[in-house]
């Protein structure tokens, strides 16, 4: 079995000190070698890697028509450049600023609301002690995740919408014309609300798993040592599932410029642009359907760059901190 | 909730009466805030004509006209019959492709240049090239307009990939050798053992796959001018939200068509009834782990 190696799994080679009888002649192999060797395995990559290449890599080359007049009938290489003017042209750009404080607004809302709420509901579900109602709970909570947001928004119209079951049950009372669907003021609240409905069962699985993986002496000796309830939840559950919250704070603070496009282009037509333009609906409905394809795709790619040394950032933050980055 | 007697530790105290009575209805209007919303939905695509137009908070009379009509419509049955296509198609492909890549980078200590692409892969997890540039590249491929262009942008998703070949570099290493020392191909050994072994983490990738083509909205918005080719989310975008009259949704010609409202809720049941299949299936993994450590890797 020793006599064909080029076949062999490399996981046998390396670990192993060669016996008596290895011959001489196996060194370290050339790169050439290592390739030849492992032939097998491109066929398995390469397909893939050509993927990502195409479809995420290629587009970012896309991002040079930021410095250009485009226009999609002259191409790349037939619009003229005009080096910076469509990033100037975006600090002057009235609705821009709209979506950006628009923006900004709901990615701050959200931070204070929806981000600690799957921390609340995982430390609510694992205070039941019944393990069928705490999995009836979990069933009921995790579907909305799955829902398209076209559903959830639909659902929602029909529920709180002009028209809607609660706009029946208060017109009953004497009180016609609830909408909270167009309502321009309360509608950063409601995109919020949604977002909680939507994700926040979901959410609580990856704190479900950092709770499960607390040991229960940890528990039994604070209840020994006189710990009530309230104590133990504050000293030894909350603080064992500090790494975790902070990945995802990371995670969330890089997509901080990127708030829930699908949901709030599903929206915008019933409350109107002023109260749900947001940075990336600014891109489409000035780009693709505007046909300003240069400051959109600036706008676009600004964005980018923010988000990313945005995450850069709050994970240098969180490892000066003591805790665990992401990378 | 008869949460008092249920195997409560012996160090444990019961909580005062008052903390267990609070406790339970927050979970009750949690519970009611999740589902009711959905149950108001599939309850009023079922309502009678007189009780949707007067709108009521419950119906008590019931009728399949809504469905009936919408039948005869074609344009949902179509927008349906496409986002089935996607979904099946594109499930398929992803899961072939996913796993390949993941399998072909399970060694990158071994594998030359396996590493950086890697990386390359993960890194993508941070950054995407944005509206207009994926646009352009769909443009120039000549996908407009083609189903496809639902289906390929998404093939590999890097999470999923990454979660798959976490459970590939789980397999027993020695049944892999011993194959390979049998003289099994690396295609046989991939397809005849690597595959069926790895059959709950395909499960799971592939509901997750599955989800995310039926849900696909945006981009047929922007890749799909043809509405005969619109996935049933668009469908049900212009119908509901946008309030367009659906073409043709009469039970018959001689009959006044079902009320708008109980179309809109029929054609909203009939896009989350899917997911509400699968559902239950996703929900086993739940209990069984994998998707903790799904999400956890």
């Amino acid at each position: 079995m020793s006599v064909n190696t080029t076949d062999a799994g490399p996981g046998t080679r390396t670990a192993r000190a060669p016996g008596p009888s290895a011959p001489p002649q196996r060194r370290k192999l050339t790169l050439r070698q290592r390739i030849w060797r492992e032939r097998w395995s491109y066929t398995f990559i390469i397909p893939g890697a050509a993927f990502f290449l195409v479809f995420m890599y290629v587009p970012m080359a896309g991002n040079v028509v930021a410095f250009q007049d485009y226009s999609p009938f002259r191409g790349i290489e037939g619009s003229p450049w005009v080096g910076l003017a469509n990033f100037t042209a975006i600090w002057t750009d009235p609705e821009i600023i709209t979506a950006l404080r628009n923006t900004l607004i709901i990615a701050f809302l959200q931070l204070a609301f929806a981000f600690p709420a799957p921390i609340a509901l995982a430390l609510l579900l694992h205070s039941l002690l019944s393990e069928k109602v705490k999995r009836l709970v979990q069933t009921i909570v995790y579907l909305p995740n799955f829902l398209s947001w076209v559903i959830v928004i639909s659902v929602w119209q029909q529920v709180v919408g002009g028209g809607g079951l609660v706009a029946g049950i208060l017109d009953g009372f004497g009180m016609p014309g609830f909408d909270l669907m167009t309502d321009a003021d309360g509608f950063k609240f409601l995109v919020v609300a949604q977002n909680i409905w939507k994700d926040a069962g979901w959410g609580t699985i990856i704190f479900f798993a950092a709770i499960a993986g607390i040991p229960s002496e940890r528990y039994e000796a604070a209840a020994i040592d006189g710990a009530s309830g309230w104590q133990r939840t504050w000293h030894i559950t909350l603080p064992a599932l500090i790494p975790v919250a902070t990945l995802l704070l990371i995670l969330n603070i890089g997509s901080i410029l990127t708030v829930g496009f699908e949901q709030l282009l599903l929206q915008q037509p019933m409350v109107g642009a002023d109260a749900a333009q947001v940075l990336d609906t600014f891109v489409y409905f000035r780009g693709v359907l505007g046909g300003q394809w240069g400051i959109a795709t600036a706008a676009g790619l600004l964005k980018g760059i923010i988000g990313t040394i945005l995450v850069l950032s709050a994970n240098k933050l969180a490892k000066k901190m003591g805790g665990e980055g992401i990378f | 909730m008869a949460t008092a007697t249920v195997s409560r530790p012996p160090w444990m105290n019961p909580p005062p009466v008052w903390v267990r009575g609070v406790k339970a209805i927050v979970i009750v209007c949690i519970v009611i805030t999740m589902i009711y919303p959905l149950v108001y939905v599939i309850a009023m695509s079922f309502a009678s004509p007189e009780q949707a137009r007067a709108g009521v908070v419950f119906p008590t009379e019931y009728s399949l006209d809504a469905y009936r009509a919408i039948f005869n419509g074609g344009t949902v049955v179509n927008g349906l019959q496409n986002s089935l296509f996607i979904t099946v198609v594109g499930t398929l492909l992803s899961l072939a492709a996913t796993s390949m890549l993941a399998w072909g980078l399970v060694r990158t200590r071994q594998v030359p240049g396996a590493k950086i692409v890697l990386i390359g892969i993960l890194a993508t997890m941070f950054f995407s090239a944005g509206i207009i540039p994926n646009f352009m590249l769909i443009k120039y491929l000549g996908l407009l307009d083609s189903t496809w262009s639902l289906i390929i942008p998404g093939l590999i998703s890097a999470f999923n990939m990454i979660v798959i070949r976490n459970f590939f570099q789980g397999l027993p290493e020695e049944l892999i050798e011993a194959a390979r020392i049998d003289g099994a191909g690396e295609w046989r050994i991939f397809l005849q053992i690597v595959l069926p072994l790895s059959k709950p983490v395909l499960a799971v990738m592939g509901l997750f796959y599955a989800v995310a083509y039926w849900n696909t909205y945006f981009n047929a918005l922007l890749y799909i001018n043809d509405s005969e080719k619109w996935p049933i989310q668009v469908v049900l975008q212009q119908y509901v939200l946008a309030g367009v009259a659906i073409p043709g949704a009469v039970v018959s010609p001689d009959q006044p068509p079902p009320p708008g409202v109980t179309l809109q809720m029929a054609v909203i049941v009939l896009a989350t009834v899917p997911i509400l299949i699968v559902y239950p299936f996703l929900q086993r993994f739940f209990t069984s782990g994998v998707l903790t450590g799904a999400v956890k890797g």
